[in-house]
């Protein structure tokens, strides 16, 4: 097991004959993803080679769907094109779209959400890493040779910091490796992640990353208090940001008193989260629980 | 973006929302001159507003009455340089004077829990909203708003109503605001703000909806679809470092330290600044001077300007390059380091930790070892890199 993606997740991408979309399509199939095909109505009906992997380029999501069965989408196109790009593949009906995308407009965000919400549709992203179920699928721009499958669950908003956490717990693997973004509305949530990961039997240990801005850290500590049984190990970046300054991630920002690092590390202690001051300190509190 | 709050009112003005005449002046005789096309022939009053992009700068003295363009000029000379919670006063804003029945208080912003959009109104506007919220919640309305359908007829009587408008004024009034928050509304959408704030919006003695003052926050990653906003931000505001970076694409934060950090991706660097502050506690209290993130690519040339900037700012005593060779592999980050060294020659003349890893890092640290360059220290962690680059400032400070 793994959470929301499996070796028998079959991947389309949308965006794959751009020069982004061809670079992460190769990797993602020499990770092992079944990448089924792509999207661009003006080259419909041609292929796209990957090395010895000829990959079909449909004219729309709804015909990559019918002829594959496509389960998951992963969305490689500019901001403009992110919101139309996803509603399409809302409206063609599949259930899991990763948006890898930074720099879409948050009202896009929030009319293409609210949409997906409508039709049970799942979101990751946007401005994200995708996500990994190591030795199974990879979708996205999660390097897939840091490490393998193992017992640890990551969710985080940042990329580099789920790379890093990846590479200092390398030698335990991890079921799945999920990164959620840093805008101020993304589609799952860590209290998303969290839930999928007390109910995947290979997850033991579950390992979160949050950041300053919002308070999503806290509704997470709430929640891990009330639903989650296994153990969780946090970290929290961000506590040396000054206030009203974003920092690099759109939703990375501390406004006035709230969004505060120290806010949110003591919502995660209050509901048993031990939290390591650095990347890793908080490797090794999840090595302890691990060995 | 946070706008100014001549801003707001020039954008309200251009989607109908009613405002009244205002005049932004940045010395006081641009003010004695707005006063004078604000008072004409009749008199009356005007007010002097200190442009500021924070809060309480009525308590702090920013805003005051003037009963004549003379008066105006000479409340803006008071005004003009005055300190309000760190924001020099560069400019004031002349408003016509109101002749104020009653005020209300309405904004619509993101709400990031829900994920949609939260409208608040209340008939008891002018205080800070943090207390009204804080002391009679049940005073301030807050009715959610679908993101594709906004703020239509229906929803803006919704928040009217729920605000109790129709008991606690009139249903005549009633009606006139929702007409106004529908204008406002367009602010927000066809804008792309994050956040539309009036406080106070008030009713006028002869019977006319008025927002007094505004607060509006934009959507930067919308700005492609406005080249107009450009010219809404405050250059001569930003610190000059920051500017610079700006023009390179560079994502760049200054801070008040003396290690400076470059690393890639947003959450790494946030987390570097931390590190580097802990290790700083034991080494005379060094800090981080910068927030930097050059992205997944780290070529050579975003490195060199990356370090050129940071290098420009004289309080920095050194350097810590943090970086996760993840699909940039650590051969190539180190390729650019070394580059980015070439490029930069002399001006790169203070200590410069580099810590790699990830993928391929034995050979990124091979690569930068070899080159040898006398500055350039090698770290194997995070932690051992942030304790050695505030080491090495300490020392140098």
């Amino acid at each position: 097991m793994a959470i929301f993606l499996t070796e028998a997740s079959k991947v389309i991408v949308q965006g794959m004959t751009g020069s982004e979309g061809t670079k992460h399509t190769t990797r993602m199939l020499a990770s092992g993803t079944n990448v089924v095909g792509g999207v661009n109505p003006r080259k419909a009906g041609t292929t796209q080679s990957f090395g010895d992997v000829d990959v079909p380029v449909f004219g729309s999501v709804t015909e990559a769907v019918d002829k594959t069965g496509a389960d998951v989408s992963v969305i490689f196109v500019p901001p403009a094109h992110t919101k139309g790009a996803v509603i399409e593949a809302i409206d063609a009906g599949v259930p899991l779209v990763v948006i890898i995308t930074e720099g879409v407009p948050v009202d896009d965000t929030a009319e293409f959400f609210a949409h997906a919400q409508d039709k049970g549709v799942q979101l990751i992203g946007p401005n994200c890493p995708g996500l990994i179920s190591p030795g199974k699928s990879n979708v996205g721009i999660i390097p897939a040779d840091i490490t393998g499958p193992g017992r640890v669950g990551l969710v985080s908003k940042s990329g580099t910091l789920t790379y890093q956490m990846m590479y200092e717990l390398r030698d335990f693997g991890f079921s799945t490796a999920i990164g959620i973004g840093g805008d101020p509305i993304i589609g799952t949530t860590h209290i998303d992640a969290l839930a999928a990961f007390e109910a995947d039997p290979d997850t033991e240990v579950i390992v979160m990353i949050g950041e300053i801005g919002g308070d999503a850290e806290e509704r997470a500590a709430a929640f891990i208090a009330e639903h989650v049984t296994k153990p969780v190990v946090g970290y929290v970046a961000g506590f040396t940001a000054p206030e009203g300054k974003t920092m690099g991630h759109a939703g990375a920002i501390v406004s006035g008193s709230s969004g505060t690092a120290q806010a949110k590390k003591e919502a995660l202690e209050a509901a048993g989260v031990k939290v390591g001051k650095t990347p890793s300190e908080t490797a090794q509190l999840a090595r302890a629980l691990l060995s | 973006m946070d706008l100014f709050e001549y801003q707001a009112r020039d954008m309200f003005e251009k989607h109908g929302v009613p405002v009244l005449g205002g005049v932004v002046a940045t010395t006081s005789e641009e003010a004695r001159a707005g006063a004078q096309q604000l008072l004409g022939e009749e008199g009356g009053v005007v007010v002097v507003k200190a442009q500021v992009k924070t809060g309480g700068r009525g308590k702090a003295g920013g805003v005051k009455l003037a009963r004549s363009a003379d008066e105006a000029a000479e409340k803006a000379g008071e005004i003009l340089g005055m300190d309000i919670k760190g924001h020099t006063v560069h400019r004031v804003m002349i408003a016509a004077g109101a002749k104020i029945a009653q005020e209300f208080y309405f904004s619509v912003l993101l709400d990031r829990a829900e994920r949609r959009y939260l409208a608040m109104a209340s008939v008891e506007g002018g205080m800070e909203i943090e207390q009204l919220a804080v002391e009679r919640p049940e005073a301030l309305a807050r009715v959610a708003v679908d993101p594709r359908t906004g703020i239509d007829q229906a929803k803006a009587d919704e928040i009217v109503a729920a605000a109790g408008f129709p008991e606690k004024t009139s249903p005549e009034i009633a009606a006139k605001v929702a007409a106004v928050l529908q204008k406002l509304w367009h602010v927000y959408d066809q804008e792309d703000a994050t956040l539309v704030e009036v406080n106070p919006l008030v009713l006028t003695e002869d019977g006319e909806i008025v927002a007094l003052d505004g607060k509006v926050t934009l959507d930067t990653n919308a700005d492609f679809r406005h080249p107009d906003h450009a010219e809404l931000e405050d250059t001569a505001a930003a610190d000059p470092l920051e500017a610079a970076a700006k023009e390179k694409d560079l994502n760049y934060v200054k801070l008040d330290g003396e290690v400076g950090i470059i690393g890639n991706g947003a959450g790494l660097v946030m987390s570097t600044l931390d590190v580097v502050a802990y290790a700083g506690e034991k080494h005379g209290g060094v800090k981080p001077a910068n927030f930097l993130d050059i992205g997944g690519g780290a070529s050579a040339e975003i490195m060199a300007a990356g370090l050129h900037i940071i290098l420009t700012d004289p309080q920095v005593k050194s350097v810590f390059v943090n970086v996760f060779g993840g699909i940039t592999a650590c051969d190539a980050v180190a390729n650019g380091i070394v580059h980015a060294l070439e490029i930069l020659g002399d001006e790169e003349n203070k200590p410069l930790v580099v810590r790699l890893d990830g993928n391929n890092v034995e050979e990124g640290r091979r690569i930068l070892a070899e080159a040898g360059h006398p500055l350039v220290v090698l770290a194997d962690t995070m932690d051992g890199g942030a304790d050695k680059a505030a080491e090495l400032a300490n020392a140098a400070a």
